[in-house]
């Protein structure tokens, strides 16, 4: 990896109810997640993604190109507007800067044209990390 | 909720702020204890998409020299919940849930996680700030494995809205 690079494009359509599959599996069950007229009824259009779901999208496209989970050592982000589920999100990096064996990238994710993660900066190990 | 008559209380009303309590920055919570297990990791791999075999088959993890099968980073979530809790709902810190949206967030991992593995995280308080009339919470966890290394350091930071 060089400064310049980008990662290899990550897109995903979560579908209906993964909202309460995440809910389930993470132990986050605001119901603004999973309620349709609860969320309708706080001025969301409807059940919006969980925040560290769209995150976890960021994190995996950084371990794809990184070679595993091993590789990632930090994700920092900035929550934007709100996620949906059925709408595609699209995460994508660029390197800045790769010395003393990490590299830095700055990410974000986008759905409907809108970043609703930005200012985002990962930072991947650039050692062999086939098995990890 | 105090009911103002009048111009005076119209006033008030038009200029609703968080009333944020910076008294309590630098709290730090008893430490919670979460035991990791594979079929939490499995479903949580399964709930984000991935499709790395570390995460699904005991088989390939043990192969690749891992115990077990092995958390994704973001499985941080999961084990640092149990300690955001009680913070989260801290009537000191006084947040008013239903208007708080998730800001920020940062994660730094050290050594991975696998089934078996028994974490330990400690939540504090960060920061706490009142701008334009939004409350600003910042709230750090450690999370430590059951051999002393520092598995993940959070920074989690929300907004809650004024009125």
């Amino acid at each position: 990896m060089q400064p310049g690079d980008e990662i290899a494009p990550l897109a995903v359509t979560p579908d209906k109810y993964l909202t309460v599959r995440y809910a389930g599996a993470s132990g986050d069950f605001n119901p603004i997640h999973i309620d349709e007229q609860f969320a309708q009824q706080v001025g969301l259009p409807g059940r919006i993604l969980h925040g560290l779901y769209t995150m976890a999208q960021v994190a995996r496209a950084h371990t794809d190109a990184g070679g595993g989970p091993g590789s990632l050592k930090r994700l920092s982000v900035q929550f934007r507007g709100m996620g949906l589920p059925e709408h595609e999100l699209v995460v994508t990096g660029k390197v800045v800067s790769a010395q003393d064996g990490v590299a830095v990238v700055e990410c974000g994710c986008e759905q409907n044209g809108k970043r609703i993660i930005r200012n985002a900066e990962a930072e991947l190990l650039l050692s062999d990390v086939s098995s990890r | 909720m105090l009911r103002l008559a009048g111009a005076a209380g119209r006033a008030l009303l038009e200029l609703p702020r968080v009333a944020v309590n910076t008294g309590v920055i630098g709290k730090t919570y008893p430490p919670a204890e979460y035991a990791v297990g594979r079929e939490k990791i499995r479903e949580f791999a399964l709930a984000v998409g991935e499709t790395n075999p570390l995460h699904l088959d005991v088989a390939a993890a043990r192969e690749a020299g891992h115990a077990d099968v092995v958390a994704p980073p973001m499985f941080a979530v999961v084990y640092s919940f149990p300690a955001l809790w009680p913070v989260l709902f801290d009537p000191e810190i006084g947040i008013d849930f239903s208007r708080m949206v998730h800001a920020g967030q940062e994660f730094a991992w050290g050594p991975l996680v696998v089934a078996g593995d028994e974490i330990s995280t400690t939540v504090s308080v960060a920061d706490i700030s009142e701008r334009a009339g939004n409350g600003f919470y910042v709230f750090a966890s450690e999370s430590v494995n059951g051999r002393g290394e520092t598995v993940c350091s959070g920074r989690w930071s929300n907004i809650v809205r004024g009125a």
